[in-house]
């Protein structure tokens, strides 16, 4: 009997480029670890892993350590460094991705305020198709502790008196169309 | 006279209603008519492709698509908006595959995109040789000489769009040609296109904080009155966690943050009242009352 060969599984590297199959930029096997994304990086201290160290994890298929990582979670979109990247990396990109690839796997810290934020957004543009602000307090409001939540309600008080924070979310007229278009290209329930 | 379909975004109908009325004043004053987009939805903002890339994908397609069928290019006020607008037009021009499927799902509210509209930034309508030359035909004394920050941000520059020279990238110069027409004295700031923690002031206060007090000293050690800002999220996070930078650091910033287009707005002499000046949690009344501003009382 012949034996039947079996195709080697894709690499974790693969894995992660392929989460970006709309985006442009080079492959992260062009990474020379110069550090010049985490160099550019104003958020870095506060990342587990630079980006720089994030992308020779995934390069050297280190899953359990890149899908627990906060580093992408602590990444504003600033998009430094794409823009510095020697090689036409986009690690911004590379973050977008691991965001959804976490949030996907369930790889990510219980504990984070990110992840749920971005589910309590999206939610919220699912059904109304505007962002409401007060709407993501519940992500984030206990984090401060008492304290932290007092000055975050004495905050929303003085813009509500300023006439900069509604009381009551507004939503386009065709919220059904818009849900009936994103039910075209995904099952609403994964993200509701 | 220039239309456009304005794409004001969620913050410009709560927390940035004050850069919605003055990019409309100043627009009049320009020449310039925006036309809301009609029912247009949120952009999406950094969430949606936390969660789902089609999904941000989509969602910006069906705002393109509206703006087609108004027969009209878009301008955005905010950054993130920008941004997403841009990226997803850009996608769909380049990959035909998907944009049949975008053309799939928006089927379903009856539209469909060719691929005919261009996204720019309010900015960028308000920083052409003829704007340029009508702010300074118009410009009176009103913010004559203010010292003033002008602060990008990040994503109205970058990603870094084709076309535009590498050193507008690194270190663009328009907002301070535009300051300077309305006779401001823009000054130099180095962290002009430096990240303002955008949502991390939610998810993780303490980089945002951080980031934030850079931004502040940078401009109090360049001799800054004011950092005039083009993003809602760079305005929120400046000017309502300025007292947030403070407390975490026991600094006493009283640094006022105002969108461009207020400080372009006085400068076109329309009342600080219609530019929604006054709604600030850090006053600017310090600048307003400056000995060189005329005796137009504030508020007409």
């Amino acid at each position: 009997m012949t034996a039947i060969s079996i195709e080697p599984r894709i690499s974790f590297r693969e894995e992660v480029e392929n989460l970006m199959h709309a985006e442009e930029g080079a492959s992260l096997v062009r990474c020379v670890q110069c550090a010049t994304c985490s160099a550019a990086c104003p958020a870095v201290e506060f990342m587990d892993h630079t980006p720089r160290k994030l992308i020779a994890l995934i390069n050297a298929g280190m899953r359990d350590e890149v899908m627990t990582s906060n580093t992408y979670w602590t990444c504003a979109s600033c998009y430094a460094c794409s823009e510095k990247c020697p090689e036409g990396i986009r690690p911004a990109d590379v973050m977008y991705a691991l965001t959804r690839y976490s949030l996907w796997k369930g790889t990510f810290n219980r504990d984070w305020v990110a992840p749920e934020f971005s589910r309590r957004f999206t939610r919220t543009i699912l059904r109304t198709g505007k962002s409401y602000e007060p709407g993501y307090a519940p992500a984030f409001i206990f984090e401060g502790g008492f304290p932290g939540m007092m000055r975050e309600m004495r905050m929303a008080i003085r813009l509500v008196a300023k006439g900069r924070l509604p009381l009551i979310p507004s939503r386009i007229k065709r919220i059904k169309n818009l849900r009936a278009m994103v039910a075209r290209v995904l099952p609403l329930d994964g993200i509701e | 006279m220039t239309r456009y379909a304005y794409y004001p975004g969620c913050s410009l109908e709560t927390m940035a209603a004050t850069y919605h009325v003055s990019s409309m004043e100043v627009a009049t004053k320009l020449g310039v008519e925006l036309e809301e987009l009609e029912d247009w939805n949120c952009c999406g903002a950094t969430a949606y492709s936390h969660v789902d890339e089609l999904l941000a994908t989509v969602l910006c397609a069906r705002n393109l698509a509206i703006a087609e069928k108004q027969g009209l290019d878009i301008v955005a006020p905010c950054n993130a908006c920008f941004k997403n607008l841009w990226t997803t037009n850009a996608a769909l021009k380049r990959d035909a595959d998907l944009s049949d499927h975008m053309n799939f799902a928006l089927e379903a509210d009856d539209l469909r995109y060719e691929g005919k509209v261009e996204v720019s930034h309010i900015m960028n309508v308000f920083v052409t040789d003829e704007a340029l030359a009508s702010i300074r035909r118009q410009a009176g004394e009103r913010i004559k000489g203010l010292r003033v920050a002008p602060y990008y941000g990040c994503q109205i520059v970058r990603p870094r769009r084709p076309g535009v020279e590498q050193a507008q990238v690194d270190g663009p110069t328009y907002f301070e040609t535009l300051l300077e027409a309305a006779g401001a004295n823009p000054v130099d700031y180095p962290y002009k296109v430096r990240c303002c923690g955008a949502a991390l002031m939610v998810t993780n206060r303490l980089a945002a904080v951080q980031m934030l007090r850079d931004l502040l000293q940078g401009a109090v050690d360049a001799g800054a009155e004011v950092i005039a800002t083009a993003c809602p999220l760079c305005q929120t996070n400046l000017e309502c966690y300025q007292g947030e930078v403070n407390r975490v650091y026991g600094t006493n910033y009283a640094m006022p943050i105002l969108y461009f287009t207020q400080l372009l707005g006085l400068a076109l002499g329309v009342g600080a009242k219609r530019l929604g000046i006054g709604k600030e949690l850090v006053s600017a009344e310090a600048f307003l009352k400056r000995p060189c501003a005329p005796a137009a009382p504030v508020g007409v």
